[in-house]
């Protein structure tokens, strides 16, 4: 089974120039964006990894260039291999193409990555906000967005606090 | 500012026919605060008569910004923060941040450790398909099964609390193995759990195999093909009900799952009536799971020993100063991991829950993903309601047995 | 007292109308059928089999607000939700009660951040706060139990 996923990494490595990586058992591949949607359809058309198992950003704010990697992992049931897919994506209007032609669980997956990250999806049919209400200002899982942290009451500020809070009438 | 029912308009728009722009169709809110969505779901249907045309699944409500609170504590500090994701399930989340964590640091679980985990994740799996039963048959008109299976829940929650403390935020999965050994009563309970849920299990087969409305509402309902399953990502007892064999626990096992004897169960008819099968199976396979491992629990200890990441045990804190620094840093700092990222994954009751865990060398997460299958599961609803009957649609929310807090996060 | 004993046979009960009609109310509370997030297993376990809520007068969940009047908050209140939830508190009729369950409903509980409401008070008046995460269906069930006294207590000015 090793095997076999090494000779597909060769074979994408030589097609798409990707970057191989292995860490702890897990193979991941480094994918430019412009080549993402050839590599995923490669990988789900050819080497029969059907089903997109996690797709995700990671923000390494203050580093701006680049800024974003966006994970994905596609899982080939038949052959139970797990194969890692990582693009790396600017600071400014951070786009990648859409995968929803390939995997329909793609759609929910992109809309998250645009509410929480602010990722741009080329070619989406419905890229709305999906996890935050739709007037909400800013992308909450960026580094740069605070948690909003509301202090919190002890018994020296407990009045202090109270005083501000926004207590509710009937 | 706009009127709710004008702003949902407006926002799906670009989604409906044309014909309830015309108002051919209707547009009905279903939810947010609605009985039979379990929990607080959003869904807008079109609907023709009674006849479902489109639905919109809106989700949200319970975005509690998990993930990125969990970047702002230490690592075992937001261990607690998993139990509150999938809240049928809590057992289940700490095992699988817990393996993430381990993974990445190589950190050693002991077999004993290993083997109670198992245990208390397959009752809580038990535990999570009677809440399941429980409402989707309460959803279905059959009421009565709500009293029952809530009966026996109560049993694994009382295990729950003998070993933790808590019913059910227990936490009681640590990096590196558990919080403490489980008491001298925990195995006479689980025997007693053992003896008597097949009884039960039989007990509600009888109530509903036969029952009519039951058949009727359930069968030839929602049926899934297994290419669409595979292609909307659904896990779970879902896919599996569609006929594709697939389990975590056997195709990639963890925890040791290898050494115990169990059936997958899958089915081909791909309908609500194959995944009440499948999931009541299901219950029965978790249980040949638990007496197994309960028969052949070893002994020895269930904390790993690596002083890295494990603070010191209680008892040596009165003799050795070193061990009350020691365990001071960890619990004021945290650990510090190694660089990198991870994903480990597990069968959770709705299918595969996984965690990415992306670490920068600090004692925080850079950032924790979770996988959760409800949020891929859910996403097939509209598929599978489109041409059903709103009453109908109560059933696929029943039988997808989503956890809004998994979807949410 | 006396009188009652002389017009016991008549079947008459002498009693103030504060007290009637406080415990009326008191053992007739419908509760809203709704649940937010953990909590609200831990209250469906409450009016499962073993905790049993009905023997307090609530046996019936309403579904609708317009038919409730008592609100449990059971979970997490997001910001999301929390329009939604004043404008179900907002559709109950008078006189209406509402119990936090939960440290999230109360404060916050452990989540601290841009999602989650600190707290049901900054949305709606709270009468009884339950603690715990969640809170066990006995303390839900004591939680009620004090909004009972509590109701028992209102005096007829005070009335909605
Ligand atoms: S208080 Fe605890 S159990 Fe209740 S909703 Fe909050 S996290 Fe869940």
């Amino acid at each position: 089974m090793e095997n076999e996923l090494q000779n597909i990494v060769s074979v994408l490595v030589e097609r798409f120039d990707v970057e191989p990586k292995e860490f702890r058992g897990q193979t991941s591949l480094i994918v430019s964006p412009e080549k993402i949607f050839e590599v995923c359809q490669s990988l789900r058309d050819e080497h029969g990894f059907t089903w997109l198992e996690v797709l995700t950003a990671v923000d390494y704010w203050p580093q701006q260039e680049p800024r974003f990697h966006v994970i994905y992992f596609l899982y080939s049931i038949d052959k139970s291999m797990r194969m890692g897919l990582r693009v790396p994506l600017p600071s400014v209007s951070p786009t990648l193409p859409t995968l929803v032609e390939l995997f329909a669980n793609a759609n929910w997956r992109e809309r998250e990555l645009w509410d929480m990250f602010g990722i741009h999806f080329d070619g989406h049919p419905d890229l709305r906000r999906i996890l935050m209400p739709h007037d909400w200002q800013g992308h909450p899982l960026r580094k740069d967005y605070p948690l909003g942290y509301e202090e919190v009451q002890f018994t020296f500020n407990a009045e202090e606090i109270d005083r501000d809070k926004p207590y509710a009438k009937e | 500012m706009l009127d709710q029912s004008e702003f949902a308009f407006n926002e799906l728009r670009h989604l409906v026919t044309d014909r309830a722009i015309e108002g051919e169709t209707m547009l009905l809110n279903m939810g947010p605060q609605h009985p039979s969505t379990h929990g607080v779901l959003r869904l807008l249907l079109e609907l023709d008569g009674e006849v479902v045309v489109n639905c919109f699944p809106d989700i949200g409500f319970l975005h509690t910004g998990i993930e990125k609170n969990m970047e702002a504590k230490s690592y075992e500090k937001a261990a607690v923060m998993t139990d509150r994701l999938d809240y049928l399930n809590n057992l289940g989340n700490n095992l699988v941040y817990c393996m993430a964590i381990e993974k990445l640091a190589e950190l050693d679980v002991p077999i004993r450790a290993q083997a109670i985990r198992v245990i208390l994740t397959e009752l809580q799996r038990i535990a999570s398909h009677l809440v399941w039963l429980g409402t989707h048959t309460l959803d279905l008109a059959a009421i009565s099964m709500f009293w029952y299976t809530f009966r026996e829940r109560e049993l694994i929650l009382d295990i729950n609390e003998m070993v933790s403390g808590q019913r059910m935020m227990t936490t009681y999965f640590r990096p590196g193995g558990l919080w403490r050994d489980v008491p001298v009563e925990f195995e006479d309970a689980v025997r007693d759990f053992i003896r008597i849920f097949p009884k039960r299990i039989t007990e509600y087969e009888a109530m509903l195999n036969e029952n009519p409305i039951f058949l009727e509402r359930t069968k030839g309902i929602g049926v899934i093909k297994p290419e669409d399953a595979i292609h909307w990502g659904v896990t779970g007892p879902m896919l599996r009900a569609s006929g594709v064999d697939f389990d975590l626990r056997k195709v990639d096992p963890y925890m040791g799952y290898e050494q115990y004897e169990f059936d997958v169960p899958t089915h081909t008819d791909s309908d609500t009536y194959a995944r009440y099968l499948v999931r009541v199976e299901e219950m029965r396979q978790s249980l040949r799971i638990v007496e197994q491992a309960l028969d052949k629990l070893p002994y020895g200890p269930v904390r790993s020993n690596n002083r890295k990441y494990v603070p010191p045990p209680r008892s040596e804190l009165g003799t050795s100063m070193e061990a009350v620094i020691h365990h001071f840093k960890l619990w004021t700092d945290g650990f510090e991991m190694p660089e990198g990222s991870v994903y480990a994954a597990a069968e959770s009751p709705r299918g595969v829950l996984g965690v990415y865990l992306e670490s920068d060398g600090s004692t925080k997460p850079h950032r924790v993903h979770w996988r959760t299958p409800s949020f891929d599961n859910l996403q097939m609803l509209p598929v599978l309601a489109k041409g059903h009957l709103v009453a109908d649609l109560v059933a696929l929310v029943g039988t997808t047995d989503f956890v809004l807090g998994d979807i949410d996060r | 007292m006396g009188i009652e004993q002389k017009a016991g046979d008549l079947g008459a009960v002498t009693m103030r109308l504060e007290q009637a009609v406080n415990w009326a109310r008191t053992y007739a509370m419908w509760p809203m059928l709704f649940g937010l997030a953990c909590c609200a297993i831990e209250m469906m376990a409450g009016q499962a089999a073993k905790h049993d809520m009905s023997r307090f007068g609530m046996e019936l969940m309403r579904a609708t607000p317009r038919q409730s009047d008592l609100m449990i908050i059971s979970g997490r209140v997001t910001r999301k939700m929390a329009p939604v939830l004043r404008l179900l508190y907002d559709q109950m009729p008078d006189p209406k009660w509402v119990v936090s369950m939960g440290d999230c409903a109360s404060c916050g509980g452990i989540f601290n951040n841009y999602a989650i409401v600190q707290g049901v008070d900054e949305i709606m008046p709270v009468d009884v706060y339950v603690a715990g995460c969640p809170p066990r269906p006995e303390a839900l069930v004591h939680g009620i139990l004090t909004l009972h006294e509590k109701v028992r207590g209102e005096k007829i000015k005070t009335w909605a």
